[in-house]
């Protein structure tokens, strides 16, 4: 069964400081060519019936998403394309 | 008769017991409401305390907007309700909407935990009527989320209005904004701040009396004393 997926990212210009103390850490490992680092949170709903692309809008944006301060997007994925989908 | 002030206990308050007493030190009744009430028991101002309601899931407040209490105390706030918004309480009205802007992460990424001074730059509002201009305060500030953001609009538009009702003084504890500490709605009746005035109410707790002041200001709101 298709599943929505919704991906929530901090706008660009609101400072990311989880991103940066990643970035920062990422020398410790021998990694020096990452330029920044930005986290975000990814939501996987499945309905009851077909995946209703307009209802996840809604619910992202009067609940999961902050518009003041996060941009979110949103998506139909086959299920067995999720994370930690069970065969 | 005797001001009857409302204090909400959701799932993961932690400060409405402190609130309360607050309510009762500055004179008042305090009348707790559960998250789940729909009703307001008749109260004639309402504080929303400080912790982690819905064990701060998603963004801090954003469930708790959807508590059945949330829905009255909007509708009344808009009809003139008075609304103190403490931490939690603060980060709770920004996502119901009643306040502008949000909270995020410190920019440090630490918890915070330290007693502040604030300067109070707006004694207009139905809690910060009790202070002078400019007063600098003493109160208790412990937040992880306390970085006030919002878009240059309307930062510009709460300065020219006069609606930042008070800033961090020596030293911002979360990278807020221009040292936001605490706002107001354009009514003046609905104030978010992030520090802790109701820890801030008796000598042997606190480290002044200084928060005691929020609480007998919306007394004299309530009974229409001049501001």
């Amino acid at each position: 069964m298709p599943r929505v997926v919704v991906d929530v990212m901090l706008k660009p210009e609101i400072l990311d400081p989880q991103g940066q103390a990643v970035a920062n850490a990422l020398p410790r490992l021998g990694v020096s060519d990452v330029a920044s680092v930005r986290i975000g949170r990814r939501i996987e709903i499945d309905f009851t019936g077909e995946p209703d692309l307009d209802r996840a809008r809604e619910i992202a944006d009067k609940l999961l998403a902050n518009p003041v301060i996060e941009d979110f997007t949103v998506r139909v994925v086959e299920a067995d394309e999720t994370v930690g989908a069970h065969p | 008769m005797t001001a009857r002030v409302g204090v909400v206990t959701f799932p993961g308050s932690l400060d409405d017991g402190d609130a309360a007493r607050a309510v009762r030190l500055a004179g008042a009744e305090p009348v707790r409401l559960w998250h789940g009430d729909a009703e307001l028991h008749g109260v004639d101002a309402v504080v929303l305390p400080g912790g982690f309601s819905y064990g701060d899931y998603l963004r801090c407040g954003a469930i708790a907007r959807f508590a059945p209490v949330m829905e009255k105390i909007v509708d009344a706030s808009r009809g003139g309700l008075p609304v103190l918004g403490v931490c939690n309480g603060f980060q709770i009205l920004c996502e119901a909407h009643l306040l502008p802007g949000a909270l995020t992460r410190n920019q440090h990424l630490h918890f915070r935990n330290r007693d502040q001074v604030l300067r109070v730059e707006s004694t207009s509002t139905a809690w910060t009527n009790a202070f002078q201009p400019g007063q600098e305060i003493l109160i208790p500030v412990k937040n992880g989320e306390g970085c006030y953001v919002a878009d240059t609009a309307t930062l510009d538009a709460l300065e020219a209005e006069g609606r930042v009702v008070a800033r961090y003084v020596g030293g911002n504890p979360n990278g807020s904004q221009r040292d936001i500490a605490a706002i107001t709605n354009p009514a003046g009746n609905v104030v978010g701040i992030m520090p802790h005035p109701e820890h801030a109410v008796e000598a042997l707790t606190g480290p002044s009396l200084d928060g005691l002041g929020f609480f007998t200001s919306v007394l004299k709101h309530l009974v229409g004393a001049p501001a």
